[in-house]
């Protein structure tokens, strides 16, 4: 006897936020990404179509950044050459966007000036084609500094630009209104806060497709069922039409997995936790596809190895052919 | 569909024994009705009363418990933060028995090893799933007996062949194992032969419209310890079958969906396939079997089912006494913090990252965050200095300085008085630790 099945019937659908700009559209990329535009939860062909698969932005650093050996190893020498990186990215490990970290600006490390900061934005842009997205060292002061200088020396690329917060969103969303980028509003774990802040750089008058969140993820082990729970809430208010809500995610996914001991420690400090070739590698992953399934749209991953097991992960679960 | 607490309470015998574990025949039927518990826990209930209540009484999805302790399904919500998910995914290994009997030991004995001490948690792999893919009965039931006689893991026996599973159960049917499969063309015997010897089996059909009709020619033998496998073997399909069934048994009630689901993988790369099992993990599988064995695969997996189970009201806690990071000497800062885990292991990473060996002392705040602990009034300073008493970190470090969250500065003054430490305000985050830290040593 055939089995009547469960189909949500949801009002509306994750916002779609368009990323990077062609030369037609005034912008120097050679493609653009979109992200978000279901109306279903992840990856549930059954209920409605998966209109963007979720993407992976790798994470570039504009100074050598203080990661493992088994990561840096994978990129070569390009480490302290941003561009070369970039495009070893997008080139070799299939980037669909480039995460730009200007840790450089950092006052208590390089201390790089935001005229130094924009110089290597635009470096990375005129190397690939992907969109970028480009945030600063996590210093608020500066990064309002740094941000505005890269939000001019992109104009018209329409870049990703992070992070606005709550106590510091003004002078970030400032500078996407003015030069027409996109906006990460991120806020920790809550999701009052997440609402709160979308509604407050909405009404300085940054449209809400030129929004993503942030929820600021824990990493597997530690933490990650916070973010899940919050991710899947926001996910199924997005899909009841709740506005605030409605924009994708974005995973801060290589940050948050290879932070923790499990990604980094070798077997010989820790016999009972097995290789670390391993281990390290599916910290990240798991990050990643647990996340999936609470509905990222885009995944900020550092460790090439991992980006190419999440990669076939995806296209496992965007495979519409099948599951209808 | 399912009856109010108040229909319930009217068929009870209203005796308030609380011999059902429940204080009160109303708190016991508002019980029933949220799914959770079993009418059989009422030792007086009436034959009468049994048949109105038994089908609105019982859970969404029934509870299977086989082997050593593995408990399947049991579960009450589509999502975790609708309350929680109670029985965590059990993850069994699978071996052949193509292989000779020394290296089954050998390997059953690394499956044996599969299990982790982090974050002061203990985890493992739960099960062995032994499967016949020798085409021989006897050898089958060796393999089996080989296994049983190495593992205290619950066991799964897996085979198509009824007459497989008629030579290897018996002789393990102490160790209650799971069998499988009963499917369309041997589901009478193979549901016969579990119910002589009372042992939960798997029942397999291709799509969820075979399986519907599978369950209800199963059930209709008087038996109903039953697993369902959908017969899915591509991830998207699998996690659309996992998602329906878990509807259907949790928003419709559908009786015949309301038993637990095994997945099973189908890459044959671990990394590949550890990454697909997370999403079964994730979405509803209540058991997953696995070809991957090594620690380096198993702990991420393990990892994430015990973050996925654990309870949103129930912030996990750590031990609330003196940790050391690193290797500490009399010279070491000493901080302190809550014993929220996450606000625990956040400090502990920062610590750790500024190459500093130091204590960390974790107060008592019932699991919750600084800001929280403080507003509750779990964060007072005359806790905070009998905690550093207590501890006996005045007998290790050759200094009296405590470095407090910045988020409580405000009772440092307090703090130093009923201590007698000088109190040092910390960063508000843990992210500002490391160049305080190191602030701290170089000043």
């Amino acid at each position: 006897m055939p089995v009547t099945l469960v189909k949500e019937r949801f009002p509306s659908k994750v916002g779609e936020v368009i990323l990077g700009a062609t030369s037609e559209q005034g912008g120097t990329r050679t493609s653009t990404v979109v992200v978000g535009g279901d109306n279903l939860l992840p990856f549930l062909h059954f209920e409605g179509k998966v209109v963007n698969r979720p993407v992976i932005a790798m994470e570039v650093t504009d100074i050598v950044p203080p990661w493992n050996e088994a990561i840096k190893a994978q990129f070569g020498d390009v480490l302290d050459n941003p561009a070369a990186w970039a495009q070893k990215c997008v080139n070799e490990f299939g980037a669909d966007l480039i995460y730009l970290k200007l840790i450089g600006a950092d006052p208590e490390g390089f201390n790089r000036s935001p005229e130094d900061c924009a110089r290597v934005v635009k470096e990375v842009l005129a190397a690939v084609g992907v969109p970028l997205v480009v945030v600063g060292c996590e210093n608020a002061e500066k990064d309002n500094e740094v941000l505005a200088a890269v939000a001019e020396a992109g104009a018209g690329e329409n870049l990703l630009l992070g992070l606005a917060e709550q106590d510091n969103y003004k002078s970030i969303t400032a500078a996407a209104m003015v030069h027409k980028h996109n906006v990460i509003a991120r806020s920790p774990l809550d999701i009052n806060i997440c609402k709160q802040l979308n509604i407050l750089i909405n009404e300085m008058g940054l449209p809400l497709n030129r929004i993503v969140i942030d929820p600021m993820i824990g990493g597997l082990g530690f933490g990650i069922e916070y973010a899940y729970s919050i991710m899947e809430r926001a996910r199924l208010g997005a899909l009841a039409n709740d506005k605030m809500l409605s924009m994708p995610m974005i995973c801060t996914v290589g940050y948050e997995a290879n932070r923790s001991k499990e990604a980094n420690a070798s077997a010989e400090e820790f016999p009972g936790w097995g290789d670390l070739a391993q281990r390290g590698v599916l910290w990240e992953t798991l990050t990643a596809t647990a996340l999936l399934q609470a509905g990222a749209s885009i995944l900020l991953m550092r460790n090439p190895e991992a980006v190419k097991l999440v990669q076939r992960n995806i296209a496992d679960l965007v495979d519409a052919e099948v599951g209808a | 569909m399912g009856l109010t607490g108040l229909e319930i309470y009217k068929q009870l015998p209203k005796k308030n024994c609380g011999e059902c574990g429940t204080p009160t025949c109303l708190a016991f039927a508002m019980a029933l009705a949220a799914g959770k518990g079993a009418l059989d826990s009422c030792p007086y209930v009436s034959d009468a009363a049994r048949d109105a209540l038994a089908s609105a009484s019982a859970p969404p999805i029934k509870s299977i418990k086989f082997g050593n302790g593995s408990v399947l399904g049991d579960e009450t919500v589509l999502f975790r933060h609708d309350k929680t998910f109670y029985h965590p995914t059990t993850v069994l290994v699978q071996v052949s028995d193509t292989l000779n009997d020394t290296d089954l030991v050998a390997k059953v004995e690394q499956i044996n090893d599969l299990e982790f001490d982090r974050v002061g948690l203990h985890y493992g792999v739960d099960g062995i799933a032994v499967l016949e893919e020798s085409g021989d009965p006897t050898r089958f039931a060796q393999a089996v007996k080989v296994v049983a006689d190495h593992t205290e893991k619950s066991l799964l026996l897996l085979s198509d062949n009824v007459a497989a599973l008629q030579a290897a159960a018996p002789a393990v049917a102490a160790k209650k194992p799971l069998l499988g499969n009963a499917a369309e063309g041997n589901y009478e015997a193979v549901v016969a032969l579990a119910k002589e010897l009372a042992l939960p089996v798997i029942l397999k059909a291709n799509g969820l419209d075979a399986l519907n009709d599978l369950v209800e020619k199963a059930q209709a033998l008087g038996y109903k310890e039953f697993v369902l496998d959908p017969g899915s073997r591509k991830p998207v399909e699998t996690l659309a079958n996992l998602t329906q069934l878990r509807r259907l048994a949790i928003k419709k009630k559908y009786r015949p969906f309301g038993y637990p689901v095994v997945a099973f993988t189908s890459k044959n790369e671990p990394m590949d396939e550890i990454a697909e099992a997370s999403i079964y993990v994730t979405k509803y599988a209540s058991a997953i079997v696995l070809k991957a064995d090594e620690k380096g695969f198993l702990l991420p997996l393990l990892t994430l089912r015990a973050n996925i189970y654990t309870d949103p009201q129930k912030p996990i806690q750590v031990e609330p006494t003196l940790h050391s990071v690193g290797d500490v000497n009399p010279e070491s800062p000493v901080y302190v913090t809550t014993n929220f885990s996450l606000t625990y292991y956040s400090v502990e990473g920062e610590v750790e990252a500024s190459k500093i060996p130091s204590y960390i002392l974790p107060i008592d705040t019932d699991g919750t965050s600084v800001l929280t602990a403080y507003a509750a009034g779990k964060y007072e300073p005359e806790k905070i200095a009998d905690a550093l008493l207590n501890s006996g970190v005045a007998d290790k470090v050759g200094h009296k300085n405590v470095i407090i969250p910045g988020y409580v500065a405000v009772i440092s003054g307090k703090l130093q008085e009923k201590s007698g430490w000088k109190v040092i305000v910390g960063p508000r985050e843990s992210s500002g630790i490391v160049s305080f830290a190191r602030s701290l040593s170089n000043g």
